[in-house]
């Protein structure tokens, strides 16, 4: 029998499962050995995503390609909103690719714990996974619709200043915020289901929030850096300034990447905390 | 002799909560109404929750190498306490010494996707299961054969057969090389020859000196599987020692129950009327079980509210959703088929042992007029297991193939 028997005290426990603390840091160790898995669900998204399409990868510039032509038509043409001296397609598809990159990423990550809750609830695995997976499998669209983008620059005469460099920083920035909201509305989103229907809604008001379709520089100069409290109001106009060479938006950015980290934090402290009591509640 | 410990459980407790609370989704409005209604609870801790103790107080040590069977009734824990070591859940008290890589095996196919190719399901499953790259592209080629499905690697998984997908998911499960495996009823997939294979590859893994944790209500795959078991009851560990003690305890422990029966209310507009249906080992009072080397009794009861002329009872016996077979009543004696007085009925229909196979059997009865129709109808009202614990089975056919089991046999050397 396996009781009363001598236990080797050398033996050091490779782990303890122990009842849940209030609030936990993020195991970055854990989740560096777990990497393999992240790429796993990452593919598997973006294999899935275009299955039995007829236009496949198409659909990536299909949208934001619309959506360009619709703002052109409606802000550019009949309201006549500036664009800081670029022409309005340009002006408003180099805010379009990291937006869709945002609001995707917000979309798949927000519903990441409750749609794959058959896995979580049958293995286990560093959670986070889930809506890390969820913000970087748009990128694949992103890297699809940003051809475009090269063309349609080409094709406006525009060459961009050196300063395309710091754009991986910024498509950084918009990854970290969608994660940073995704973290709070996924962990949210599992007790409160009504958390998935006001994703389409919080996108939809956060665009206009965004200078998505008018300049940052329509705010007056004295506020603007207050702007950046939208991190993607930094997201956008630094794509724009580091593509097409408006102005710099410093202050602004700055703000944002405050925000962010501050988003981030309390999102994977709020994230641990729902991730402990998840396979109860879900 | 000492020997190392691989999961080292120290007084392990779970509860779940109940009540009103917990039984529906939190929609973020409750939170709002209960904020309008009583804007002060926000700031009070909340009354001390009715709960459920899914698991009370649980300690027990398991070594290294250990096959250990976890058994107990529907509801006992069993599964708590295996989500609680495979970090699914988390315990509310105690604590959990593990010693090595757990590998964790709840559900066959976890994280399958329809639409991804078998090769590619291979990968996904493989990861999620926690097996890296290079290890899964190594037992590829182990996996495929083992699963049978070579041909169809490379079509979307959507498009198997259930029989195939099922080999292929548990094809990559059994390839985990964990140092602990925690299996939970995951063996009665597939069809024989591939439940056979399970079983033998389940026995591999024994043999390996791995430790695993099994649980089953199968108990002949636990006494022939493991070297040790423990019963659990309530949450609470009633039992540790040999597989046939514990089995043995099961088994009187779920005695107190009756045979298995169901009642029907006497439906007033029917002129017959099913009241009950009842099925049991014959001889026995004390077990709830039916097994193999019993003879079967069914009892039916029925009301006959006017005597009728031409009335048939019918009793179907059903297995894996097929018909085996059936009669009725009348086949045994025509005179009941001339004339039914009014009154109460009892049919008794004896099953000899050594036939029905083990597996869930289900009843089926009705009640009609031929030419008239059907009167009272219960179909698949009743199911029963037909179980094994006393018989070693793992290497038998008769783990789960046949439908009818009337076999005696005796090799005798000359």
């Amino acid at each position: 029998m396996f009781d009363n028997e001598v236990d080797d005290s050398k033996n050091i426990p490779t782990l303890i499962i122990k009842p849940p603390k209030k609030w936990v840091p993020v195991d970055f160790q854990e989740l560096w050995n777990y990497r393999e898995l992240l790429l796993s669900f990452t593919r598997r998204d973006i294999k899935i995503r275009y299955k039995q399409t007829a236009l496949g990868f198409l659909w990536a510039i299909i949208q934001p390609l619309f959506m360009m032509l619709i703002f052109t038509i409606i802000f550019g043409g009949f309201a006549k909103i500036p664009s800081d001296g670029i022409p309005y397609p340009l002006f408003s598809f180099a805010a379009l690719l990291p937006w869709m990159l945002f609001s995707e990423g917000l979309t798949r990550s927000t519903m990441s714990m409750v749609a794959n809750s058959n896995i979580i609830t049958k293995v286990y695995f560093p959670r986070l996974i889930m809506p890390i997976s969820g913000i970087l499998s748009p990128l694949v669209d992103f890297a699809v619709s940003i051809t475009i983008l090269i063309l349609m620059m080409a094709y406006y005469g525009f060459v961009p200043t050196i300063n395309v460099i710091f754009l991986p920083l910024f498509i950084l920035l918009a990854l970290a915020t969608s994660l940073g909201v995704g973290l709070w509305l996924s962990a949210l989103n599992v007790k409160y289901r009504d958390f998935q229907y006001t994703v389409p809604f919080i996108i939809q008001l956060w665009m206009y929030a965004s200078p998505v379709v008018y300049p940052a520089s329509m705010l007056p100069q004295s506020i603007r850096f207050l702007y950046g409290l939208n991190p993607m109001a930094g997201v956008i106009e630094g794509f724009r300034w580091a593509l097409l060479g408006t102005a710099v938006p410093s202050s602004m950015i700055f703000v944002s990447v405050c925000v962010v980290v501050v988003l981030l934090v309390s999102g994977m402290f709020y994230f641990r905390r729902m991730e402990q009591y998840y396979a109860d509640i879900v | 002799m000492t020997q190392k410990i691989a999961i080292r459980v120290n007084n392990l407790s779970k509860k779940y909560r109940l009540g009103r609370s917990e039984e529906k989704y939190h929609t973020f409005r409750d939170v709002i109404v209960n904020l309008l209604k009583a804007p002060l609870n926000v700031f009070q801790s909340a009354p001390p929750e009715e709960g459920f103790w899914a698991l009370k107080e649980v300690s027990f040590n398991v070594h290294k190498g250990d096959v250990v069977g976890i058994i107990g009734r529907n509801g006992a824990g069993k599964s708590t306490l295996l989500k609680i070591l495979s970090r699914i859940t988390t315990p509310t008290e105690g604590e959990v010494a593990i010693y090595g890589r757990v590998g964790s095996l709840l559900e066959v196919g976890t994280g399958f996707h329809p639409e991804l190719t078998g090769r590619e399901n291979i990968f996904l499953s493989g990861s999620i299961l926690g097996m890296r790259k290079r290890e899964i592209e190594e037992k590829f080629d182990e996996i495929v054969k083992f699963a049978e499905i070579e041909k169809f690697i490379d079509t979307p998984v959507k498009r198997y057969s259930s029989g195939m997908y099922v080999r292929l998911a548990f094809a990559v499960a059994a390839h985990m090389d964990t140092e602990i495996l925690l299996v939970d009823e995951v063996l009665a997939v597939g069809d024989a020859a591939f439940q056979k294979k399970c079983m033998g590859k389940m026995g591999d893994v024994a043999q390996e000196g791995r430790t695993v944790l099994f649980v089953s209500h199968n108990m002949g795959a636990i006494s022939a599987l493991c070297n040790t078991s423990i019963l659990i009851s309530d949450g609470k560990l009633r039992f540790k020692g040999s597989p046939s003690d514990a089995i043995d305890l099961y088994l009187q422990s779920t005695g107190q129950e009756n045979e298995k029966q169901i009642m029907f209310n006497d439906d007033p507009r029917k002129e017959i009327c099913i009241l009950s249906v009842q099925v049991g080992p014959v001889g026995s009072n004390r077990k709830e079980t039916i097994e193999l080397d019993d003879d079967v009794e069914l009892t039916i009861k029925y009301n006959v509210k006017r005597d009728l002329q031409g009335t048939n009872i019918y009793v179907g016996f059903d297995h894996k959703g097929v018909n085996i077979f059936n009669f009725w009543d009348i086949d045994y004696d025509k005179n009941l088929f001339l004339m039914r007085n009014r009154g109460l009925y009892t049919l008794k229909v004896l099953v000899p042992n050594n036939f029905l196979n083990l597996g869930q059997w289900t009843i089926s009865v009705d009640a009609g007029r031929p030419g008239i129709g059907t009167i009272d109808k219960q179909h698949h009202c009743l199911h029963f297991l037909i179980e094994n614990y006393s018989k070693d089975m793992t290497n038998s056919g008769l783990s789960g193939g046949s439908v009818i089991a009337p076999i005696s046999v005796q090799t005798i050397s000359e």
